[in-house]
């Protein structure tokens, strides 16, 4: 079976949990930039939890099914609609050949997740199918869909039925202001104590250019700069360092001005300081934070760091039982 | 050199060899990656060698961060008495400087660079010193290169010349980066030269192209069908000059499936190149060179 794009939104791509192991080479893992919300989807439509589905941002695609099909939208609350008929998010839906799936406007959050019983059938690249449009990698001919594309499905298996829901305590977006937890470390000494707490305190605000590679954030005080002269082959700026990896998440405030929080697509490396890391727990909520969101960037250590983590998978094993 | 070691939140250890590029900074980076790779260590996803640093990510629920640290602590021991010595490969990669691609993309942002008045290689030449672009161009291409790190976007070699401290070129990156570079720019910021490997974002300061390709996603180009990317840390460069006529040439044959890029296997030993660099890059290039 296939599904048509009538109109594919404002970015909307395949993704799935990602392709590890290629970072060292600059392709970076991508994927669904709010895991948790891609897993959900498949399971409610009977998927593999890492098939690959539909990510999609602020502005959903209009898709015209050929067959019958279970599908499942989760993440921000962007209202599903059948054939113009509004529908529950996070919930199976059956979808009759020749409807149409298109989306109501976005309520709260940034993407969401649409799963196909069957998950979308692009081939895989480098062992995924998620797409890494900077390097024209894997997904859709390595691009966003665009109207007219014909997207293949794969075959559904016995689990798929409509009527399956995760109710609302289940489900995570962003608070207002969001909390971003993270692990000062890496090169956080480069700031003063004066300009580190200031970092903390500042309520920070989402900037335009925030997509798939990073969130950049503003609003929020300059950095000071501990005084050293500038190792060799870092380069003048007191923000710069001897190019090296960037952990995803990694804060990175390039001239000291602005942050930027790398995501799935990150670049894999470059010469700007990081003053720490969001954790991983944390990653999901940034890929729902919409611009001008307010965001706190909130100091943690490693044992909350892995704490929030275990909550995270814990939350995860409480829908696959609420599910079976 | 002082190794420090951090964590990337949960899943990633950063460790910084040192906080200033040196040879010495990457063979040690290397070798540590490599012992990594290695060891099959369960729960490690990705290891990223870098020019004076590295990171490891890993699944904390697979191996504590305590534990991936102790680990590599106890490789960073070995690494002290391992021999600096690699089995690699030089590769001439040739470059048509001053060409009219890159020309165009540098006039359209002058705004963004430190000496509006002038082209990124008349900037570049003037503050190393050189008194005429075609000697500063003569410096790029005339001693070889190391790739210390891959990265940025898919398949970006970073390389740091082979030549004592003094001689190393240094310029800084744009004041604020281009959004647009056109594909396969060699670029240089700090005291690497880079090539992109796609067109896009970038802030390195623009010399010229190169018309060999070294990435390809749809794994077409003849020498790069068994995998899409060239490059790999280690690997040594040695830069060639070519014309407009070369670069054409060239540029077509790969599109056709004809270009083999020049490569020759050799070892290099970190020890005997410091002892007499000139003396060692002539014999690297004599490798390179023979038939």
């Amino acid at each position: 079976m296939s599904i048509k794009v009538k109109s594919a939104g404002l970015a909307t791509s395949v993704q799935d949990l990602g392709r590890p192991g290629y970072y060292n080479l600059g392709i970076p893992l991508s994927g669904g930039m709010d895991r948790f919300s891609l897993r959900v989807a498949n399971m409610l439509v009977g998927n593999d939890e890492g098939a690959a589905v539909l990510e999609t941002v602020f502005l959903g695609p209009e898709l015209e099914f050929n067959q019958d099909a279970v599908v499942a939208v989760t993440g921000a609350d962007l209202p599903p609609k059948i054939d113009g008929e509004l529908q529950t998010s996070w919930t199976s839906l059956t979808v009759k050949a020749g409807q149409t799936l298109s989306f109501d406007f976005l309520k709260a959050g940034a993407r969401a997740y649409i799963a196909v019983s069957g998950g979308i059938d692009v081939p895989l690249a480098l062992g995924s199918r998620s797409t890494y449009t900077l390097g024209a990698l894997g997904g859709f001919e390595g691009r966003n869909l665009a109207e007219g594309d014909v997207l293949p499905v794969g075959q559904s298996n016995a689990n798929s039925e409509a009527g399956k829901f995760v109710p609302a305590d289940l489900r995570r977006l962003p608070g207002n202001p969001a909390e971003l937890r993270m692990l000062p470390d890496i090169y956080w000494h480069r700031l003063t104590e004066k300009s580190q707490q200031q970092f903390l305190d500042d309520t920070w605000k989402v900037a335009p250019e925030a997509d798939r590679i990073g969130y950049r954030f503003r609003g929020g005080k300059p950095m000071e700069f501990v005084e050293r002269e500038q190792p060799f082959g870092a380069g003048s700026d007191p923000s710069n360092i001897v190019d090296s990896c960037y952990p995803y998440g990694s804060i990175q405030i390039p001239g000291g001005t602005e942050p930027i929080v790398l995501h799935r697509d990150a670049v894999s490396g470059g010469g700007y300081f990081m003053a720490g890391t969001v954790i991983s727990a944390d990653m999901d909520l940034i890929g729902q934070l919409q611009p001008n969101t307010d965001v706190r960037f909130i100091a943690v250590d490693m044992q909350t760091a892995l704490a929030a983590r275990h909550e995270r998978q814990e939350l995860l094993s409480k829908v696959r039982t609420s599910l079976d | 050199m002082k190794t420090r070691y951090s964590f990337g939140g949960d899943e990633h250890i950063f460790v910084e060899v040192a906080e200033e590029m040196s040879l010495e900074a990457f063979f040690k980076s290397l070798f540590m990656t490599n012992a990594v790779q290695d060891r099959n260590i369960d729960g490690v996803t990705e290891i990223c060698p870098a020019n004076a640093s590295f990171q490891i990510k890993y699944n904390p629920d697979i191996i504590s961060p305590d534990e991936m640290l102790a680990t590599l602590k106890k490789i960073e021991d070995e690494a002290e008495h391992a021999e600096r010595k690699i089995e690699t490969r030089i590769i001439e990669i040739p470059v048509f400087y001053e060409d009219p691609w890159t020309h165009e993309t540098l006039m359209r942002f002058r705004e963004r660079h430190q000496d509006p008045s002038g082209t990124d290689l008349d900037y570049a030449a003037r503050i190393n010193g050189y008194d005429s672009v075609a000697k500063f161009i003569e410096a790029h291409h005339s001693a070889p290169w190391f790739v210390s790190m891959v990265g940025f976007v898919s398949g970006l070699p970073f390389m740091y010349q082979m030549v004592e401290r003094e001689r190393q070129i240094e310029v800084p990156k744009y004041l604020s980066p281009r959004t647009d570079t056109p594909k396969l720019t060699v670029g240089y910021g700090g005291c690497f030269s880079c090539i992109y490997s796609v067109r896009g974002a970038g802030g390195y300061q623009m010399f010229g192209v190169t018309p060999m390709p070294i990435y390809d996603p749809n794994q077409e180009i003849s020498y790069l069908k068994d995998f899409l990317v060239f490059f790999k840390p280690g690997d040594i460069v040695k830069f060639r000059p070519v014309d407009r006529a070369e670069h054409d040439q060239i540029a077509a044959d790969a599109e056709a499936g004809k270009f083999q890029p020049h490569i020759k296997s050799v070892s290099f030993s970190l020890d005997e190149f410091n002892n007499d660099i000139n003396a060692y890059n002539a014999k690297l290039m004599e490798a390179l060179n023979v038939n």
